[in-house]
C-alpha cells in the first residue's frame, strides 16, 4: 500500500497481472503483456460468439411462434429484394461482359471460342453469381438493416418493444431472416441471367461468336448440380449475411468496450459488413470443396 | 423469499427487496427496498448517475439485478419464465425518456401496435382507442407524421400514449421532464396526475427535477449513488434533515471533499501498469 503521496508507483502494480507471478518488475510486464492482450482478444472473441450462436438460435427458433409478421417479412422483401433488383442486374451485365471478354481473350487462342458460353455460364452459376451477389446485399441492405437495428438498439426501441411484450426475436429478426433467405437466392438468379446476356452481348454481339455455339456449349456444361451448387451457396450466404448483419446490431450494446450512440452503430456496422463478407468468401470455399 | 409486505395484500402492486446491482466491478445499486401502493405516484429522485434507471429496468424486468427480489403484480420476476413476463407486461406501460417510438412506423401506428399485437380488435375500432390516447395527449394533428419529425416534448407525449394505450395497471415513466422546456414539462406533469385521476393507473416515475416531483408525488425516493437517502411522502421529505436531501432542495452544489491524501492520490494515478 502506498502510504506516502511521494511515491506511488508501487501501489499500482497489485492491480496488474503481474501479481500472479509474484513479481513488480516492468520487465516482466513487458513480455507478459502481449500475452495478456493476446488472452484478452481470444476471450472476448469466443464471448462474441457465443452471444452471437445463441441469438441466431434464439432467431431460428421463431419459426415455431405464431403469428408470423407476414407485413413486416414483405415489407423486408422489398427492402432487401425488390429495391436491390437494379443493383444487381447493372452488376451482372457488367460482370457477365467482363467474363465474356477474358475467356474470349484465352480461348481464341486455342480456337475454341465455340467454349464461350459455356465458360460464362458455369463461371457465373457455380461461384460469382452468388458470391457477387451476396456482396452486393451486403453492402446495400446488409449494413443499413445492422444500422437500423443498432439505433433501435441505441434509442431503447428495442427496449420498448420488449416492454409492450413485443418479443424483438418475433417482431425485428425473424422477418429479416426470412427475406434474407428469399431475396438472396431469387437476386442471384436474376444477376446470373442478366450476366448470360452481358456474355451474350459481348460474345455474339461484338466477337460474332455463333449464337448457336454460345447458348448449345452452355446447355451442354452447365448441368443440374452446377446449378444446384450455385442455390446453396446463395442459401448459405443469406443465412449468414442476415445473422451477422441482425446480430451484430442488436447486440452492440455488449459490444468490448460498451461504445453507445452514433460511433457505436457505426462499429457495429462496419464489424458487421466486414465479418459478413469475409464469412460469405470462407463459405464459399467450404461449400465449393463439399459439393465439387 | 419470506416477503414482510405481504404479496397477498393486493393494494401493493410493485415491491422490491434489497436490491444490488452492479456493471463489473462498480456497484450500482446497493440493497435498495420500496414498496408502491396502488393508485399511487411514486418519484424515484436521484441526480446523474445515482442509479435510478438501472432501478427502474429491475422494476420492470428488463435486467435483473445481482440480488434481490422485485415483485411486479404480485408476481416474482426472478421465478417466472418469458411468456409469464411477456404476460404481466400486458398490464404494465413503460414511457421512455427519448419516447423510443419504432422510427419506421408513423405516430398513431406506434400507439397502435400494443393493441395490434395483443388483441383482436378490428382496425377502426383500434384507431379509434389510439386516437382517444394521442388526443389526451394534444397530438390529435400528428398522428401522421413519423417519429423525426416530431419534437422532443411530443416524442415524449406519443411515447405516453403509445404506454397507455393497453390501459394498464402501473405506468412507468422514465424522466418526463428532462430536455423540455417549463411549460411543456409542465403540461407532462398534468398529464401524469389526469392518468391517475382519470383512469387510477398506478405511477411509477423516475426524475431528477425537484420542482416536477414535489408537484405530482404521493410518496418520493431520494436516491444517491445507489443507496436510498430518504423515501416518504412530500412532506417528510421536504422536511428532512439529512443533509443530502436538504442540499438537493435547496440546489447546493455538493460538497465532495476526499481526503488530501485520496485527492493527490488520484491526481497522480496512471493508467501504466
Amino acid at each position: 500500500m502506498c502510504t506516502q503521496t511521494t511515491n506511488c508507483a508501487n501501489s499500482l502494480v497489485p492491480r496488474s497481472p503481474a501479481l500472479l507471478f509474484e513479481t513488480n518488475s516492468k520487465t516482466m510486464m513487458d513480455v507478459l503483456s502481449p500475452l495478456i492482450s493476446l488472452g484478452r482478444t481470444s476471450i472476448s472473441a469466443l464471448q462474441e460468439l457465443g452471444r452471437m450462436g445463441i441469438f441466431f438460435a434464439v432467431a431460428v427458433r421463431q419459426i415455431f411462434v405464431r403469428p408470423w409478421e407476414f407485413g413486416l417479412i414483405l415489407q423486408q422483401l422489398r427492402f432487401v429484394g425488390a429495391r436491390s433488383v437494379i443493383v444487381i442486374a447493372v452488376a451482372g451485365a457488367f460482370v457477365g461482359m467482363v467474363v465474356a471478354l477474358q475467356f474470349y481473350d484465352v480461348l481464341v487462342r486455342f480456337g475454341s471460342v465455340s467454349l464461350l458460353g459455356s465458360a460464362v455460364g458455369w463461371s457465373l452459376v457455380r461461384e460469382l453469381g452468388p458470391v457477387i451477389t451476396a456482396l452486393i446485399v451486403i453492402g446495400r441492405a446488409g449494413s443499413a438493416t445492422c444500422a437500423e437495428i443498432g439505433i433501435m438498439r441505441t434509442d431503447n426501441q428495442i427496449d420498448a418493444l420488449e416492454c409492450m411484450a413485443v418479443d424483438p426475436y418475433r417482431y425485428l429478426i425473424f422477418p429479416r431472416l426470412v427475406a434474407f433467405l428469399i431475396a438472396v437466392p431469387l437476386l442471384t438468379a436474376v444477376f446470373n441471367v442478366v450476366g448470360i446476356f452481358g456474355g451474350w452481348f459481348v460474345s455474339v454481339a461484338v466477337f460474332r461468336v455463333s449464337q448457336g455455339a454460345y447458348f448449345q456449349s452452355m446447355a451442354d456444361t452447365v448441368l443440374l448440380n452446377d446449378l444446384v451448387m450455385g442455390i446453396v451457396k446463395s442459401v448459405v450466404f443469406s443465412v449468414l449475411i442476415a445473422w451477422i448483419c441482425t446480430g451484430k446490431g442488436f447486440l452492440m450494446h455488449l459490444n468490448q468496450g460498451m461504445v453507445f450512440g452514433a460511433e457505436g452503430v457505426s462499429r457495429a456496422t462496419t464489424d458487421a459488413v466486414v465479418a459478413a463478407s469475409i464469412s460469405v468468401l470462407f463459405a464459399d470455399y467450404i461449400v465449393s470443396a463439399i459439393m465439387l | 423469499m419470506p416477503s414482510k409486505s405481504a404479496q397477498e395484500d393486493d393494494t401493493v402492486v410493485l415491491n422490491a427487496e434489497g436490491l444490488s446491482s452492479a456493471y463489473g466491478d462498480r456497484g450500482v445499486l446497493h440493497d435498495v427496498s420500496l414498496s408502491v401502493a396502488k393508485g399511487e405516484i411514486f418519484v424515484i429522485m436521484g441526480a446523474s448517475g445515482s442509479g435510478k434507471t438501472t432501478l427502474l429496468r429491475h422494476l420492470i424486468g428488463l435486467s435483473m439485478p445481482s440480488s434481490g427480489e422485485v415483485t411486479l403484480l404480485g408476481k416474482r420476476l426472478s421465478t417466472i419464465n418469458k411468456d409469464e413476463l411477456y404476460e404481466l407486461r400486458k398490464h404494465i406501460g413503460v414511457a421512455f425518456q427519448g419516447g423510443a417510438l419504432i422510427n419506421s412506423m408513423s405516430v398513431i401506428e406506434n400507439v397502435e401496435l400494443p393493441l395490434r399485437q395483443h388483441t383482436a380488435l378490428d382496425n377502426s375500432t383500434i384507431r379509434i382507442m389510439s386516437r382517444m390516447k394521442l388526443d389526451m395527449m394534444s397530438l390529435d394533428d400528428a398522428e401522421n407524421l413519423m417519429p423525426a419529425q416530431l419534437s422532443g416534448g411530443m416524442l415524449k407525449r406519443a411515447g405516453l400514449a403509445r404506454a397507455v394505450v393497453m390501459d394498464p395497471h402501473l405506468l412507468f415513466f422514465d424522466e418526463p421532464s428532462a430536455g423540455l422546456d417549463p411549460v411543456t414539462s409542465a403540461e407532462l406533469d398534468e398529464l401524469i396526475i389526469g392518468l391517475r385521476n382519470a383512469l387510477r393507473m398506478t405511477v411509477v416515475v423516475v426524475t431528477h427535477e425537484l420542482e416536477s416531483a414535489l408537484k405530482i408525488a404521493d410518496r418520493i425516493m431520494v436516491l444517491d449513488e445507489g443507496r436510498i437517502v430518504a423515501l416518504g411522502t412530500v412532506d417528510e421529505i421536504t422536511q428532512s434533515a439529512d443533509p443530502r436531501v436538504q442540499s438537493m432542495l435547496h440546489r447546493q452544489v455538493r460538497a465532495r471533499r476526499p481526503g488530501d491524501e485520496a485527492y493527490l492520490d488520484h491526481l497522480t494515478e496512471t493508467d501504466e501498469p
